[in-house]
């Protein structure tokens, strides 16, 4: 992410010294009164949370009783916890698996659509619609519908000779829905994709076919490194958004995480334990060991990208 | 990269370099062929994607009896309104429209909050020196990537003791506090593209910082705030945890939440019924959608490029 900016700044060629002075300190106080809602919600919607739920993850909070402070028992406690383990097994399943396979899509079909013909904009449109509406109640309500036993996808599948035995009820098939689920969502990126695509100067390939590069050598060589900057920020922010899936799960599973918990998903479980047996300082550590787990991969993330992300000369 | 022979020309987009010896129309029809191909295999994919919104769709107008089973067809020869006039009536006494009333006045409450406070902090970040904007600019940035379970319990623990459960008040308070921080840095993208000769001129005409926001900024932003508009309406509008965790009475339902209580209530007795509602609560996103795509996609498009 790129740091304060360089545009607005402009150190004015000065006429007298005290002016300067005295509007730079004009500009400080109304910098910070516009700043102000900002900042407001900063301190108290997100930075004093955060350290109460640190605080909180280290009592025994319980909304009713006041907190009494049992230092890491929390989260000691978590790691032999079964229904925890599992929720982490299924969130790690439905990220790693999910996540790539969603951008593989979005990245096809955007080199698909990367042309000048006819109708682009309606292919984007309606391959973007499910990004709009598929974390909605109402698609996981049909997701479930659909996916249900002897429901359409089950129908269409024995059509081609193939018999699952439903998805829904399944612990082994549930995992498989939600990853379609999310899938099926790749309209979001692909826009993204296809933004960067339509920035890879045409010469670029012109220059390789006359070289006699294939498709494959131009994807490696052209297409991948100069679309890497974008392939890292999908890659981030997707990877990020996947831990975080909530109100599909919950519906799909109405609330409970089953068949066999094959759909805890960690923000479910932390839901459970902290909104529905009130275990407070138990779902703050679970929020805490998250917001660990997800500042290490992002870290881990941009200090690899050092070796597969390539900015264009002229940092933008 | 590999060297060109070509020097810096304007790419030739349209006319391939067609074999000398080839005559012009077969190329041609070889380019519609491709063409063609591109649309069949575009199309199909289309189809493959659409198909669950279509399927809900042609299911909020059929019977019970055709939803489940060996029904993978779109059609039906007993198309009707039954189901809407089923999930219309509402749950627990509580009717629908109660439900899409609630939903709207959450939706316009997001969308002023967050319109109004984050171009006003967004201003600050993009036109005004003041020390510290580089350390809070990085701070507001790292709130994007920050996962927010980690605020909910607290959160929810002070409105509890304010007695604000219960109330619409936990769920907008954020809105008029820029807490999105995703339309903040969306607009300050924005703000940094606009001329800086801008605000200089009107400075030397002795305007403060107000009336630059209020009378050049602003309606310069517009292409922003409109994106930011669709956006937060259309979040709140899908919006489940929010409501889940605040709201207990059913009166004070949005449409997720009342969708949540028809399932439990119902429990697939009636499919029909059941979808319906789902196309209702679905109806305002897929009208916003149709009407503004553009703005939809190209926001999108270049908001995430700017990352």
């Amino acid at each position: 992410m790129t740091q304060s900016p360089t545009l607005s700044r402009r150190s004015a060629s000065a006429p007298a010294q005290p002016r300067k002075s005295r509007r730079r300190g004009a500009d400080a106080r109304a910098g910070y009164t516009f700043l102000l809602p900002w900042l407001l919600g900063f301190i108290a919607l997100t930075v004093g949370p955060m350290i109460s739920s640190l605080y909180l993850s280290f009592t025994n909070y319980n909304l009713f009783d006041a907190p009494k402070w049992i230092g890491f028992d929390n989260y000691v406690s978590l790691f032999q916890d079964e229904r925890f383990l599992q929720s982490v097994g299924v969130t790690m399943q439905y990220v790693v698996f999910g996540t790539p396979l969603k951008l593989a899509a979005a990245l096809a079909i955007a080199m698909l659509l990367n042309s000048k013909r006819k109708g682009q904009g309606f292919y984007r449109s309606a391959f973007y619609a499910p990004s709009l509406i598929g974390a909605s109640v109402s698609i996981a309500i049909v997701w479930k519908a659909m996916f249900g036993d002897s429901g359409p996808v089950d129908q269409g599948l024995s059509f081609f000779g193939i018999n699952l035995g439903g998805w829904v009820g399944n612990p082994n098939m549930t995992m498989g829905m939600m990853i379609l689920l999310t899938v099926w969502q790749f309209g979001a990126p692909m826009v993204i994709f296809l933004a960067g695509l339509k920035q890879i100067p045409a010469d670029l390939y012109e220059a390789a076919s006359m070289d006699g590069a294939g498709p494959v050598r131009k994807f490696m060589n052209i297409t991948w490194p100069m679309l890497s900057p974008v392939i890292f920020f999908n890659l981030l922010m997707e990877t990020i958004h996947a831990f975080q899936i909530f109100a599909s799960a919950y519906i799909i599973s109405n609330g409970e995480g089953g068949p066999a918990g094959s759909t805890l998903f960690y923000t479910l479980y932390l839901y459970l334990r902290g909104f529905s047996d009130f275990r407070m300082g138990y779902a703050s550590a679970m929020a805490w060991l998250l917001v660990i787990v997800v500042g290490i991969i992002t870290l881990i993330f941009f200090k690899t990208s050092k070796s597969w992300v390539h900015y264009s000369g002229d940092s933008k | 990269m590999t060297t060109m022979a070509t020097p810096t020309q304007p790419a030739p987009t349209k006319t391939a370099p067609a074999p000398v010896y080839n005559p012009k129309s077969e190329s041609g029809t070889a380019k519609r062929i491709k063409s063609t191909i591109f649309h069949i295999v575009a199309l199909a994919l289309v189809a493959m994607v659409l198909y669950p919104a279509l399927w809900m769709i042609a299911s909020s107008f059929k019977p019970n009896s055709e939803i489940g089973g060996a029904n993978t067809s779109l059609w039906s020869n007993n198309f009707s309104f039954d189901n809407f006039a089923t999930a219309m009536e509402g749950i627990g006494g509580v009717s629908t429209l109660t439900f899409f009333t609630n939903s709207l006045i959450l939706a316009v409450g997001a969308v002023v909050g967050t319109v109004l406070s984050a171009s006003i902090s967004a201003y600050a970040f993009a036109r005004i020196n003041f020390p510290g904007r580089g350390l809070f600019f990085g701070m507001m940035i790292a709130t994007l990537l920050l996962p927010f379970h980690v605020v909910i319990i607290p959160q929810y623990i002070v409105f509890q003791q304010l007695g604000l459960v219960d109330t619409y008040i936990p769920l907008l308070i954020g809105k008029f506090l820029a807490a999105d921080a995703f339309f903040v840095f969306l607009m300050v993208q924005f703000m940094r593209g606009l001329p800086a000769e801008l605000d200089e001129a009107a400075r030397i005409d002795g305007a403060g910082h107000v009336r630059i926001f209020g009378s050049i900024m602003l309606p310069l932003m517009k292409p922003a705030l409109i994106s930011t508009s669709i956006f937060s309406f259309i979040w709140s509008w899908n919006d489940f945890l929010g409501p889940l965790l605040y709201l207990n009475t059913p009166e004070k339902y949005p449409l997720p939440l009342a969708l949540r209580l028809f399932v439990d209530q119902t429990q697939s007795s009636d499919y029909g019924a059941m979808i319906a509602m789902s196309v209702l609560a679905l109806l305002p996103v897929l009208v916003f959608f149709l009407v503004f795509q553009r703005y939809i996609v190209e926001g999108v498009s270049t908001q995430g490029l700017k990352g």
